[in-house]
């Protein structure tokens, strides 16, 4: 262990959080804290919903998991090493498009092999396979531009996939998308959730969605970020979205969510009046 | 576990081999579409109506020919005024100005003589300018040895440039190039900072997670990225460069437009300095639709939004 605490966890844990905090322009007068004293571990191959008021910092812990940002208290580890920089086995997708524009759809999901210095031909073939999994090998040589919104995310979980990551981090990877879509987006997910094997862990602010969705929710509260509690989903799947235990779940996630959305209001109505 | 085959949604691909054709069918359909007669036709009636006023105000006496002359009588005149181009072998004691090249060769001289000035200088001023933005962002320490020397010096004007250029390079082309460079240089590095720090933080996170190195999210996703903004930046500075280069000519160079201007302006010849314009302007337009079609060549990625913005 390097760390000086004695901190107690499974080295087999895909995503082990201890005590971390996260202050943005700390020792400034800007200084504002996002996320203080998450404790959180997760299996290999579990799919864990983040729940939580928007600003509540829920972003910003992937962000930490994906060593993209710098933890500010506690540490992360991911399968038994600490997390410090971005790597491969933690993909990233985002909510809005970040397919690279001058890239043709095969080129951007094999983006990050050609950054390894792979071949054409081997970038090619692994660019195909990514692409058959999520349904779009057709459009492999088209440009992101060509697509739309819902084709485009799933050529960012090709690319994603590609990388053969242990952990899927998805920020409101379907907030852009209409509801239709959105709905077979879920399906899709689950389907690659699945074949691959990768722990998942999805941000949204959507109740139904953390319910199709999830093994587990993780709950936040408003701002400062903390796990308010966290609630397991044990709904058989293929999931009945309709039926009464789901609905159950969707009333008591809702309650959750309430008192902290009621919370981040207040607060903010304080801080606009301060200002 | 049963492989799962995900549904295609690909809405009517024809297959991977078709979407080239198509692309390249949509390029001819852009260029075609609009209809390159339409848009010759709508640029000569821009003109026209431009020329059409000033043959107006002749008409009616308000322009006086002495001082303004119309277009027909200061293109009427072009062989006669094109000698006056054969500044090459002007001043040299015992010539006469019937010698040297004819009047049609001494404007062309004299035009590949200033376009070579800026496009030599253009294209210095870019790769120094690129180069320099990109260090900065790069390199912590060279942002702050180097930029604030750089925004210091970008309000100088080019005219302040000018004995500078003629003290280092005396004279011929090299005060020339010099200044198109140094009237351009500090703006664009600026500019390509400004486009750096706009590039979305998604597509370098994305670059991040996937282990590449600081060398190559510059190489690979920032320069890219940037490449749009930097061709705009391009066309501003060309007509920059055109600006520039007139100054630099008009003392301490033996030939170019800006020493016809100086002539035509010491010997009050107001139908030379027009038709000098007229030749300017032309040749700016001109490569101005060269940049617009590289533009579209190599950025074959960027929607046209023309007609979207108009359509609101």
């Amino acid at each position: 262990m390097r760390s000086d605490r004695p901190i107690r966890f499974s080295s087999k844990d895909a995503v082990v959080c201890r005590g971390v905090g996260k202050t943005w322009a700390a020792g400034t007068r800007r200084a504002h804290e996002a996320l203080r004293d998450i404790d959180l571990d997760i299996k290999p191959g579990e799919f864990v919903v983040f729940l939580g008021p928007s600003g509540c910092g829920k972003s910003t812990l992937l962000y930490l998991i994906a060593g993209l940002e710098d933890v500010t208290g506690g540490h992360v580890w991911s399968f038994g090493d600490r997390v410090e920089t971005p790597s491969p086995q933690r993909s990233l997708i985002f909510q809005e498009t970040s397919l690279f524009p001058w890239l043709t759809v095969w080129e951007n999901v094999s983006f990050g092999l050609s950054i390894r210095g792979a071949g054409k031909e081997e970038r090619r073939s692994v660019a195909k396979d990514a692409l058959q999994r999520v349904g779009l090998t057709a459009a492999m040589d088209k440009r992101p531009d060509e697509l739309s919104g819902g084709m485009r995310q799933r050529v960012a979980v090709a690319r994603a996939l590609a990388m053969r990551p242990k952990v899927l981090l998805m920020d409101e990877p379907f907030a852009a998308l209409d509801v239709q879509t959105r709905a077979r987006m879920q399906d899709f997910l689950l389907d690659v959730w699945r074949d691959s094997g990768a722990s998942v862990l999805f941000v949204t602010h959507h109740i139904d969605e953390a319910v199709a969705l999830a093994d587990r929710v993780v709950v936040f509260t408003a701002r400062p970020g903390r796990i308010k509690t966290i609630v397991p989903i044990d709904l058989p799947r293929p999931r009945n979205l309709f039926s009464a235990d789901a609905e159950v779940l969707r009333i008591q996630l809702t309650n959750l969510l309430r008192d902290e959305v009621d919370r981040a209001f207040a607060e903010q109505e304080a801080l606009a009046s301060a200002l | 576990m049963a492989v799962v085959t995900p549904p295609d949604f690909s809405e009517g691909t024809a297959g991977a081999g078709a979407s080239r054709p198509a692309a390249v069918a949509r390029l001819f359909a852009t260029m075609a579409g609009e209809s390159l007669v339409a848009r010759i036709g709508w640029t000569i009636l821009s003109v026209g109506l431009f020329v059409g006023l000033w043959e107006l105000c002749w008409l009616v006496g308000w322009a006086d020919p002495k001082l303004l002359p119309p277009p027909h009588i200061f293109l009427g005149s072009i062989a006669e005024q094109g000698k006056f181009f054969n500044t090459a072998t002007r001043w040299q004691i015992g010539k006469s100005m019937a010698d040297g090249p004819s009047a049609f060769e001494s404007v062309m001289i004299t035009v590949a003589a200033t376009t070579m000035r800026v496009f030599v200088g253009l294209l210095i001023a870019s790769v120094l300018a690129i180069g320099t933005g990109v260090l900065v962002r790069y390199y912590k320490l060279f942002d702050r040895l180097v930029l604030p020397t750089v925004t210091l010096l970008s309000p100088v004007s080019p005219i302040a440039w000018l004995p500078v250029a003629i003290f280092i390079f005396g004279i011929g082309n090299g005060p020339a190039i010099f200044m198109v460079v140094v009237a351009l240089f500090f703006h664009m590095v600026l500019a390509t900072i400004t486009q750096i720090d706009g590039v979305s933080n998604n597509l370098i996170n994305v670059a991040r997670t996937m282990g590449a190195t600081k060398r190559q999210i510059y190489g690979r996703v920032i320069v890219p990225a940037i490449l749009p903004g930097m061709l705009a930046v391009l066309r501003m500075n060309l007509f920059g460069a055109w600006m520039v280069v007139l100054i630099a000519e008009s003392t301490g160079v033996g030939y170019g437009m800006g020493q016809v201007i100086m002539l035509a302006r010491n010997t009050f010849n107001p139908s030379l300095v027009f038709f000098t314009i007229a030749v300017i302007g032309v040749l700016g337009f001109a490569f101005d639709w060269l940049l617009r079609q590289a533009q579209r060549r190599i950025l074959y990625w960027l929607p046209d939004q023309t007609e979207k913005l108009r359509a609101l």
